[in-house]
């Protein structure tokens, strides 16, 4: 068996707060290969923690505890802050939910995709710049000249979370945590959007995951699926099985969204157990 | 009950001009529930805005229960018009208790009984009596639009203008609220209109919609026909495509993101 990209075992994210403890992740595992993982769960399950955790981005006052944390065999907790850097964005990167947040105001997008090159590999400002415009025509940007010279607030939604991903991909990095990439976005946007990361993941053979509230979208889109609750993965499944589920909670997750095909009237709704939180 | 005509919204002008909406008519009957779909900046927010007077309506008619609205809006519209907004996180006053966020209509309007007419109010939505005294920080995203759709509700209102609702919410909440307005269209005797980008909700709750691209009608169907996939229009093909959740090598979408 090859060696997993990603291993993570008992991954723990405490917030020590005035009030008291929150443990917001609580022993989470999984192993990752070049695949596509999506990661399912409600606001709060504690999804985009473990992604965060992963990057070492977990917010002060928060504390991150693992039994096991590494990525290609590099174990991040021991791991020095400059190899942490190295990693982040060079072999490591992380697109967010809200491109309206995440790109840099004031700065075209051009050189924001050139910074993220240039942090990582030594290149000149021109070898750079190919390697910038490639990649926005390598999103799919209809022209990435003018785009390259655009600030973020000149680009609509769906254009700024593919500038996004081009500048997360344009170190071709090995795993790609993708944080609700389109839930900022239209239905057809997002589509485009998923339809251009599926394509670059694919060719470069990168691992991904996918961090979604929409289960639908998730199955759709990832080989396998771990849903979180409170803080746990209750349920790994691969994802074209995910209408067997066995979960309470992830059978209640599918079956509480109104779809085209059938009228259901009263919806189900979720009646939580306390004890899955256990 | 809803009579829109020929609606046209324009906002700015010269260089900065922008036809929000262009021409749109629908008509809907009492008790009916209907819906407004579309991507962003198809135009299907503003006019819902334009109903209630937060847009300007440049050209067309708007008429409720037989009458055209005035600009402003008067008090009796407000009676039988009210909104709900899309983020409750930020439709409600964070310095205000439930109690005082459901008493300003009923003051506003001169209304009697508040002390009575909230906990009804609270009542309507599942909410018990405990909620009344509490600041929206104190809520979760489910029960804030539920405070929202009671402060709506509370001036008894023939028509409820829904602004994406649930699109805030968690898949299931979002069943909770829509099981919610489903229950109070039928027991109040409610008209709704509704927008959403999702178009299952919009299946749910509405029998008629109208699909709105770059601020035009591109096409009026019913909740049934879309139920069976029969769309004439081609974008309208894409959104029930787009809805059905990923696909691979499937066709690209009928229209490009606006740039």
């Amino acid at each position: 068996m090859t060696k997993p990209l990603l291993d993570v075992e008992d991954l723990r994210v405490r917030f020590h707060l005035r009030t008291g403890t929150v443990e917001a992740v609580r022993g989470v595992s999984f192993q990752l290969g070049r695949e596509r993982l999506g990661i399912v769960g409600e606001s709060g399950s504690g999804k985009s923690q473990t992604g965060r955790a992963i990057l070492g981005l977990t917010p002060p006052p928060g504390e991150v505890t693992a039994k096991r944390l590494a990525f290609d065999g590099i174990d991040l907790q021991k791991a020095s802050k400059r190899t942490l850097r190295d990693l982040r964005g060079g072999r490591i990167s992380m697109v967010m939910q809200d491109p309206k947040y995440s790109l840099n105001p004031v700065m075209t997008i051009g050189e924001q995709i050139i910074e993220a090159y240039q942090a990582h590999r030594k290149a000149s400002k021109a070898e750079a710049r190919d390697r910038a415009l490639a990649m926005l025509e390598a999103v799919k940007m209809r022209d990435p000249t003018r785009v390259f010279s655009l600030y973020p607030h000149e680009v609509s939604g769906g254009m700024g979370q593919r500038a996004m991903i081009a500048m997360m991909l344009v170190t071709d990095p090995d795993l790609l945590i993708a944080d609700e990439p389109t839930s900022a976005l239209d239905v057809t946007v997002s589509m485009e959007v998923l339809r251009i990361l599926d394509e670059l993941v694919t060719e470069r053979g990168m691992g991904l995951i996918f961090i979604s509230h929409d289960l639908k979208l998730v199955s759709s889109f990832c080989d396998r699926v771990l849903v979180m609750y409170a803080g746990r993965v209750v349920e790994e499944l691969e994802a074209k099985n995910l209408r067997d589920a066995q979960h309470p909670y992830t059978q209640g997750l599918m079956r509480c969204l109104p779809t085209l095909a059938d009228d259901v009237r009263p919806l189900p709704t979720l009646n939580r157990d306390p004890a899955w939180a256990l | 009950m809803l009579d829109i005509q020929n609606l046209k919204v324009v906002f700015g002008t010269g260089r900065l001009r922008v036809e929000a909406v262009k021409n749109v008519s629908f008509h809907v009957e009492q008790g009916a529930a209907y819906g407004l779909v579309g991507e962003s900046g198809s135009g299907k927010s503003t006019v819902l805005r334009a109903i209630c007077g937060l847009a300007p309506i440049t050209g067309g008619r708007v008429t409720v229960n037989g009458e055209a609205v005035t600009s402003p809006r008067s008090k009796a519209f407000y009676r039988t018009v009210q909104m709900v907004f899309q983020d409750p996180y930020a439709s409600l006053h964070p310095r205000h208790t439930v109690d005082s966020t459901l008493s300003e209509p009923l003051a506003i309007h001169g209304e009697k009984d508040a002390e009575s007419r909230i906990l009804q109010a609270l009542r309507e939505v599942g909410l018990g009596p405990s909620f009344r005294f509490r600041y929206p920080h104190q809520l979760s995203g489910g029960q804030r639009q539920r405070i929202a759709i009671a402060r709506a509700l509370i001036l008894r209102p023939k028509v409820l203008l829904l602004d994406e609702p649930t699109s805030a919410l968690d898949a299931s909440v979002q069943a909770e609220i829509l099981n919610l307005l489903d229950d109070l269209r039928r027991r109040l005797g409610l008209t709704y209109i509704l927008v959403s980008h999702d178009l299952a909700v919009v299946a749910h709750l509405c029998e008629r919609l109208l699909v709105m691209q770059h601020g035009e009608a591109v096409e009026e169907t019913t909740a049934a026909a879309l139920r069976s996939g029969a769309a004439s229009n081609e974008y309208t093909q894409s959104l029930i495509q787009a809805s059905q959740g990923f696909t691979r090598a499937a066709p690209q979408p009928a229209q490009a993101p606006a740039a």
